[in-house]
């Protein structure tokens, strides 16, 4: 039921993630988190597993980190995408991750892309993908309508319908939903799509 | 017999009623819309498939979470609530009432135990010494950031390998209270509150519907020990003794443990109800 997708717009790369983490039929929180911000210019969004999810992805945060302190320059967005991949496949005839990734990234030269990773190490570099079951409604509408270098408003539309489309089509929708944002200011949240309210944080 | 009472009524002229004899034909898989409207008996569609009852059992142990416990932790203004059950079964038989499902791990930490018995009170007991040991080591106390962590690290570690693992680590730091889910699939989240084992949705109910953030310690507890109870009452695999926990600035503290049939009687006391017919005495 966890559903991923992401597009790239001019000068920006979006990814959303449904926020629910459940366990058979029971929700145990409406606010998790998926999507990891790697370093300052890049996301990956994930779903799968629930252990899986979190330490594969923690992994390859801490290893994009290590490159960064031992070489004084960060890794590209390919170069990252190719060492999660690499990673996986390593991994894949052993102990297999089962995880899905969405891998979103912005360098100064090449401007903002797209990379898809499977759990069986697939690899690609797109304009726009999703996994999950939301995978079904979210992939027609992105081909219907998106084109090259949309706007920030007109992708933040086109996620808006995606999510729209979700909740009205998918027998257990997700309720809410985080959008993040990455470009040439960096990867920050970009907003959230709520229809339950969690309890309130505390300050603490 | 039938034979008999027969003769008996044809005997006396009386018609005997055989309408409850009459096959009605609707009851397997027929189509229902051809007789709607006609006075028929009520009857539904059958799932095909060989062992009727096996499936309807099948259907409910598939959507029922494994463990067969109830507990649940929720932080509230004052601190942090952790409440359980006590009851071990193996199947239908109950091993135990009188299960501690409540782990001190240190004194301003409390892990619950749900899943394998074994197992929780083990690993428990290991994060244990390794927070002494972070302690030792650092000169301050691990957090419960840490703490979870470290639990969940190992669980990752053996997955897979048939360690059955639900547990909460409550506690209060340095940034105040704090609450994570870890099991042993390898999850691990934070939020407010949680319950888990096989009562965990009954107790979901009471608990989401009477949860407010400023409550005070006794309603907090009131409300944990509400929940527990439900629970109990609904789920086979969950009984015994309602402990509550509270874990505070200054550490955990054990607020009460009451029998939940005694729960019962207190929340829904049997009623003197009018005697209607009165056995004279010969």
């Amino acid at each position: 039921m966890e559903c991923v997708f992401g597009l790239v717009g001019k000068g920006f790369a979006l990814v959303v993630a449904d926020t629910s983490a459940v366990h058979s039929i029971l929700l145990h929180k409406t606010n998790e988190d998926k999507i990891m911000v790697l370093d300052s210019h890049k996301l990956m969004g994930a779903s799968g597993e629930a252990g899986d999810r979190a330490q594969f992805t923690e992994y390859i945060q801490k290893n994009v980190a290590l490159y960064q302190f031992r070489n004084g320059i960060p890794l590209t967005t390919a170069a990252a995408a190719n060492f999660t991949r690499g990673e996986l496949a390593t991994a894949l005839r052993k102990n297999p991750y089962s995880v899905n990734i969405l891998l979103a990234g912005y360098d100064k030269e090449t401007g903002p892309s797209l990379y898809y990773i499977d759990y069986i190490s697939t690899l690609h570099k797109v304009d726009k993908a999703a996994f999950g079951y939301g995978s079904y409604f979210s992939l027609s509408m992105m081909d219907r309508h998106y084109h090259c270098d949309m706007s920030l408003e007109e992708a933040v539309d086109l996620v808006d319908k995606c999510i729209i489309e979700i909740r009205s089509r998918l027998v257990i929708a997700p309720p809410n939903f985080v959008i993040k944002i990455v470009d040439q200011d960096g990867a920050r949240e970009h907003a959230w799509r709520e229809s339950i309210k969690d309890a309130p944080i505390s300050a603490a | 017999m039938f034979g008999g009472a027969t003769l008996l009524l044809y005997v006396t002229g009386m018609k005997f009623d055989t309408s409850g004899l009459e096959s009605h034909g609707l009851l397997i898989g027929t189509n229902n819309e051809l007789l709607s409207g006609l006075s028929t008996a009520p009857s539904f569609d059958i799932p095909s498939t060989t062992d009727f009852d096996g499936f309807q059992k099948e259907a409910i142990q598939m959507v029922k979470p494994a463990k067969g416990t109830t507990t649940l932790a929720f932080i509230f203004k004052e601190g942090v609530m952790v409440a359980a059950d006590s009851r071990a079964s193996m199947g239908g038989y109950i091993s135990s009432q009188s299960v501690k499902k409540i782990i001190e791990i240190n004194p301003y930490m409390l892990g619950t135990m749900a899943g394998g018995a074994a197992d929780c009170q083990f690993w428990h007991r290991n994060l244990g010494i390794k927070c002494r040991l972070h302690e030792l080591a650092n000169k301050r106390r691990i957090s419960v950031t840490g703490a979870s962590k470290l639990l969940a690290n190992i669980l990752y570690n053996y997955r897979g390998m048939g360690l059955s693992v639900g547990t909460m680590i409550a506690g209060w730091d340095e940034t105040g209270p704090g609450l994570y889910y870890v099991d042993s699939e390898g999850g691990r989240l934070k939020g407010m509150r949680f319950s888990v084992g096989s009562g965990s949705p009954y107790a979901y109910g009471v608990l989401d519907n009477g949860y407010r953030y400023d409550m005070s310690v006794e309603e907090a507890a009131e409300l944990a020990r509400r929940s527990i109870y439900h629970a109990t009452f609904r789920d086979g695999a969950s009984g015994g003794v309602a402990s509550v926990y509270y874990v505070g600035p200054n550490g955990w503290k054990k607020l009460s443990g009451d029998d939940v049939a005694e729960l019962h009687y207190n929340y829904y006391p049997v009623e003197q109800t009018v005697v209607e017919q009165v056995m004279a005495e010969t």
